[in-house]
């Protein structure tokens, strides 16, 4: 599967993964805390600072991800230059720009094991409520793996359903989709239970 | 249920919401523009019922968060839960519990009705709330305001709504033991 990681190597990609996401929320509560529009500017400068600093793929890369905002950042002016607030506005569009831009920073330079490590840390505590990590992480592979082989058995029946229909699949192709997932849940539960399946794990 | 069938059945209805939003060929079209994905979300609840429908789509959203690109359109990481629109994503889970508790509740409606009735429950107005609540606080606008900005995309929702009822339907009847919801 794609994965949403820079094709660019960072330095931040060596940094541990919960100190980025602790950065993160310190810096998103500080963005959200401050409607002042000095700080403002100066956040999103420095915001665009650290994309730039990796060199310009990565700064191009990371301005492709925050571009679907721009109708949001134009209604929002809109509105506030409407309702004589403008820096109201401008405040409330580069706060939003900035916080999503961090985010995907801390997604962009993180590996999906090591944010899988910090999950796995962050639930540990409630393993002792009767949480079972091992299936949410079973659960979490089979959702990576499955995802693509369901995408693929999706466009077979859609092609299946073309080669005898000369209009395009409709929604009905969904039901036997989902009972090609429903028989998969099935075989891969009789194929998790005859290697063990949970029970094991209870004695370890 | 074995705990095996209930991981496997959790795990392969998330991958079925992360596909719904993958593949175009399966984008459904009626002038609005969709995605099938809160389909997959209504279906987890109408087809796995309230616990099991919430658990698939929470671990969907919780992969979304650590940074999978299974949002229509390859969307995907942390960034998704600050834009304005993430009060939809945040509410997915919340929309497939009231979806699968209300599909449990119905029971002695028809398949077709009760999943039809259930999925505009949980998965529209449900979803709406945290959506345009969402869009309120990120755009610091009032709720009234925010909620015309999405009134576009209802209709297409409600029609979302009225095809998960038709395909539950259809499979309680292909395989009515594969209808968790329904037992």
């Amino acid at each position: 599967m794609i994965s949403l990681t820079s094709p660019v190597k960072t330095r931040a990609h060596g940094w541990s993964a919960g100190g980025k996401l602790a950065a993160l929320c310190l810096a998103s509560v500080v963005l959200f805390a401050a409607p002042y529009l000095w700080f403002q500017v100066i956040a999103a400068l420095s915001v665009l600072i650290l994309y730039a600093l990796p060199g310009g793929i990565f700064l191009r890369y990371g301005l492709r991800r925050i571009w679907p905002l721009w109708p949001f950042v134009v209604l929002v002016l809109i509105w506030h230059v409407a309702t004589g607030v403008t820096e109201a506005g401008v405040v409330i569009a580069l706060r939003m720009l900035s916080a999503v831009a961090l985010a995907n920073l801390v997604t962009m330079t993180t590996k999906l094991d090591a944010m899988m490590a910090v999950v796995h840390r962050l639930l540990g505590p409630f393993s002792r409520f009767g949480l079972n990590i091992r299936a949410i992480e079973l659960a979490a592979a089979m959702v990576i793996r499955f995802t693509p082989i369901l995408s693929q058995k999706g466009a077979a029946l859609a092609l299946a359903w073309r080669a005898r229909s000369r209009r395009r699949a409709s929604w009905r192709v969904i039901v036997p989709f989902m009972v090609l997932a429903l028989d998969d849940a099935d075989h891969v539960a009789e194929a998790l239970r005859a290697r063990g399946g949970f029970e094991l794990d209870k004695d370890l | 249920m074995t705990m095996e069938r209930n991981v496997t059945q959790i795990a392969l209805f998330t991958a079925l919401i992360a596909a719904l939003g993958l593949i175009p060929q399966l984008t459904l079209a009626f002038g609005v523009p969709i995605t099938a994905q809160s389909l997959g979300v209504m279906l987890c609840g109408t087809v796995l019922g309230a616990r099991r429908g919430a658990l698939a789509v929470l671990l969907f959203v919780g992969l979304v968060a650590i940074g999978l690109p299974l949002l229509s359109g390859g969307r995907g990481g942390l960034g998704q839960f600050v834009v304005p629109t993430s009060g939809f994503l945040i509410g997915f889970p919340v929309a497939a519990f009231v979806t699968g508790y209300a599909m449990e509740r119905l029971g002695k409606f028809a398949v077709v009705w009760a999943a039809g009735i259930a999925a505009i429950l949980g998965g529209v107005v449900v979803l709406y709330v945290f959506g345009i609540a969402g869009l309120a606080i990120a755009l610091d606008r009032p709720v009234g305001q925010a909620a015309l900005l999405v009134t576009a995309f209802i209709p297409g929702d409600i029609i979302k709504a009225v095809l998960a009822a038709l395909i539950t339907a259809a499979l309680y009847r292909a395989r009515p033991n594969s209808v968790p919801s329904r037992r």
